[in-house]
């Protein structure tokens, strides 16, 4: 028989609101998404000052990652939590930038830092980073939050112990419309990890 | 030379993102990398770039760099 799985804790970042299992952590009045994550991130006490150097889709996935894996009883030098996130519009938000820079011949400057983010699975790369996560990560980009294919992945990641624990999620941002929701998939809590769980969750906030 | 010096510790930390650093802590002799401001590969790939945008120099001997970009 397969072992089943649970869901231990969840976050949210939408409407200017980040919540930890429904019960909102930070809320700010700024529609502007550089303003809210940029006082999220001084109001959560992050002290990870690469942060600034993210492009906006690594600065939502990192802090709504952040909140859950520091609850965490984290080992200092390396963790077994797999990440599998996904998102609509992949790293379109960053793809613009860098082609503003890069659509005026007279003008040509690319900047390397914002080059760096034209791909949506660098976000998984700050994550690992910052918490000495080695191990396997994967970013699918769907038409729709798709919660059958993140059931799936991360069950076969768990059964088979490729994986202690799964980070899964959806990430996703167009300039100032974003929306994050991270679950944290392990072997204790409360919560089913049945793909019915996954949905209420993710339309909690 | 001393207001070129001022401008160019601000777009350094303009152009870099360098969130919690400003002018006043950035000393002309401040290593800009290791232990300096600690700056990485990237963040000298836009210094080359914020160089040649805003001033037109361009770095002709790659060589040269570790040197040339040793502080402000």
């Amino acid at each position: 028989m397969n072992k089943e799985f649970k869901i231990s804790s969840y976050s949210h970042i939408k409407n200017q609101t980040i919540s930890v299992n429904g019960n909102v952590l930070f809320t700010d009045d700024s529609e502007d998404f550089t303003t809210f994550i940029k006082a999220a991130y001084k109001f959560l006490d992050t002290g990870y000052s690469k942060f600034f150097k993210m492009d906006n889709l690594s600065k939502l996935a990192f802090l709504a990652a952040d909140v859950l894996l520091k609850q965490e009883d984290l080992n200092e030098d390396e963790n077994n939590i797999a990440l599998i996130f996904s998102n609509k519009a992949s790293s379109l938000d960053t793809d613009r930038k860098h082609q503003a820079t890069i659509e005026n011949d007279a003008e040509y400057f690319p900047s390397p830092a914002v080059f760096v983010y034209t791909l949506p699975n660098i976000c998984l790369g700050e994550i690992s980073i910052k918490h000495k996560l080695y191990s396997e990560n994967s970013f699918f980009i769907f038409d729709r939050f798709n919660p059958e294919h993140l059931q799936l992945y991360a069950n076969s990641l768990l059964r088979s112990e490729k994986s202690e624990k799964v980070l899964c999620g959806w990430v996703d941002i167009e300039e100032n419309i974003y929306e994050a929701f991270l679950y944290l998939v392990e072997s204790n809590g409360e919560i089913e990890h049945n793909t019915e769980e996954i949905i209420r969750l993710y339309k909690i906030l | 030379m001393s207001e070129l010096k001022e401008e160019l510790k601000a777009k350094i930390i303009e152009q870099l993102n360098l969130e919690d650093v400003s002018v006043a802590e950035i000393a002309d002799d401040d290593p800009l990398f290791g232990d300096g401001l600690g700056l990485d590969s990237i963040d000298a790939l836009e210094l080359i770039v914020m160089l040649d945008k805003d001033y037109g120099i361009r770095l002709s001997d790659p060589k040269e760099g570790r040197k040339i970009f040793e502080s402000v």
